[in-house]
């Protein structure tokens, strides 16, 4: 798949943006006045900032309203609805705490409950994709979910809870990268199946439709990088999960911290870059490409 | 809504012949003719006349090669456009309501005034029928033209899509796949239709026939006794020329 910048973008930052604030709507770190309005100015930053950067790569942004709509039946939609809902409950909470000394903490609660739901939600919309086998797997979800946490812990400064996190994710991650390489051909789909002509003999694709590009090859058969794939992983592990943990086991000085928070941010980045570049569609095959 | 209805009153969809297709591409020029015009926006092409053409297109062209077990290979013309499928995977991931499928025909249509152009359709599809137009940012697909099988200002004759229409060589069938009896159901049924990926669950209404066996023509000649090589060994120079050189 085409590793569309904008939704990498839009993944990372509001998945930390989100986790944050879930950490904020528990109460932990427990902030106040100027305190908790930089907390919550950052959640607030990260994760509207991503979801407007989501807007970038839709064709038509301006009709956007419209996809407040069908919650009922779409993953995107749902994410959308749970998004501003989150925002809106953490904004009231966010107000009496920094405002009102006020600390109403069952919109606290609340917010955090549909905190984790939007980055759910977000993380359905890849997973829900038969044609996708790499993320059509209960592992997108709880290394979403993971992620989120635990970058959103150490943005909050929760030590221990973030490594502890941290290591799950990294566990998760590895085993979701070692189950997900063999997952295309696990689902036995082929040119074969694909052409219904696996029957009679072996299939290999003879003349494509079109001699140039096309949307679908764009889009779906994205190839470049996967070459890297083995080294990008490496420098996205360490980034993402060992060198933050090493860092906080050294010390849990706010600039470690700060520092931990940068590293593993842009190890997110590259993991997330991955998990698009390296997911295959089962388009390609009729291309005899995957 | 992008809820699928439970049940469609009719289901129609293409029947392809893949033993008569001969990848002439005529009903890919064709398609792209009637629907640049009418249903919705253009289909749009980007630098047509440059270095790096792209544009699109509802409905393409593959050949495959089938190598069988024994005997020689087969070439196989591959029309490919949206399947129609009762459970299309596309409509129920539209977060506007942009794309459906209709309860009284089955046709999965895009309502384009109310497409953002997110692409998750075209990602959720597995056939990849679905292509986002690069000037008008919408989702395009297929229509089985319905504005043309409805279209009392047409001839009864064109009431058909383009596709079929153009075919010169009656590889593409069109009509309602719900109905056991129509000419579409018994072919489907005749030649023993086939679903493309039906692992994946999305329940397609068109069909594709398969290639008919090639005929065998049976080894039949009376004077091939008498035809046989005379001399087995070379004589003369060239027959002690072989016999030294196997001595070596």
């Amino acid at each position: 798949m085409h590793p569309a910048g904008s939704v990498i973008v839009f993944t990372v930052a509001s998945g930390l943006g989100f986790g944050l604030l879930t950490w904020l709507g528990i109460g932990l770190p427990e902030v106040r006045g100027w305190v908790a309005f930089w907390h919550y100015a950052l959640g607030f930053s990260l994760a509207g900032g991503g979801l407007l950067a989501s807007t970038f790569h839709l064709g038509n942004p301006q009709r956007f309203l419209m996809a407040f709509s069908q919650w009922r039946s779409s993953w995107l939609s749902r994410e959308g609805c749970l998004a501003v809902a989150a925002l809106a409950v953490l904004g009231l909470f966010a107000i009496g705490k920094i405002f009102l000394e006020a600390n109403w903490q069952v919109l606290g609660y609340l917010g955090a409950i549909l905190a984790v739901l939007t980055v759910f939600a977000t993380s359905m919309i890849y997973a829900q994709l038969k044609t996708v086998p790499r993320w059509n797997h209960w592992s997108t979800p709880a290394l979403f979910l993971l992620l989120s946490l635990s970058g959103g812990g150490l943005l909050a400064a929760q030590i221990l809870p973030s490594m502890i996190l941290l290591a799950l994710a990294g566990a998760l991650q590895l085993a979701a990268w070692l189950s997900g390489d063999g997952r295309f051909e696990s689902r036995g789909t082929d040119i074969g199946t694909a052409t219904g002509l696996g029957v009679r003999g072996i299939v290999r694709a003879f003349e494509p439709p079109h001699t140039g590009n096309n949307y679908l090859l764009k889009e779906m058969v994205h190839k470049v990088g996967r070459k890297h794939a083995v080294k990008l992983r490496l420098i996205s592990f360490a980034l993402m999960i060992l060198m933050p943990l090493g860092l906080l086991m050294i010390s849990g000085t706010a600039l470690m911290v700060i520092f931990a928070v940068l590293l593993h941010a842009i190890g997110t980045f590259a993991q997330r870059w991955l998990f698009f570049a390296e997911a295959e569609h089962v388009v390609g095959l009729y291309y005899g490409k995957r | 809504m992008t809820t699928l209805p439970k049940t469609t009153q009719k289901k129609l969809g293409l029947v392809i012949d893949l033993d008569t297709c001969v990848g002439c591409h005529a009903c890919v020029v064709s398609c792209k003719g009637w629907n640049t015009e009418n249903y919705g926006v253009p289909l749009s092409d980007q630098d047509a006349y440059g270095a790096d053409p792209s544009g699109t297109f509802l409905n393409r062209v593959h050949s495959y090669e089938v190598q069988p077990e024994s005997g020689p290979a087969q070439l196989i013309h591959f029309p490919k456009s949206c399947l129609h499928c009762e459970d299309a995977p596309c409509v129920t991931v539209c977060p506007t309501g942009a794309s459906y499928k209709r309860q009284e025909d089955g046709i999965v249509l895009v309502n384009e005034d109310a497409c953002i152009g997110c692409g998750l359709c075209a990602w959720a599809c597995p056939y990849g029928a679905r292509e986002m137009d690069q000037a008008a940012g919408v989702m395009k697909k297929c229509t089985l033209c319905v504005d043309r099988i409805y279209n009392e200002n047409l001839p009864e004759v064109d009431r058909v899509p383009s596709c079929v229409r153009t075919c010169p060589s009656g590889a593409r069938h069109f009509g309602d796949l719900g109905d056991e009896t129509s000419e579409v159901s018994e072919l489907v049924a005749a030649r023993g239709g086939m679903d493309l990926m039906p692992e994946l669950g999305t329940k397609p209404v068109n069909k594709y026939l398969p290639p008919r066996p090639k005929d065998v023509i049976p080894e039949f000649d009376i004077l091939a006794p008498y035809l046989e090589p005379v001399a087995k060994t070379q004589k003369g120079f060239l027959g002690w020329l072989d016999k030294a050189l196997e001595k070596i």
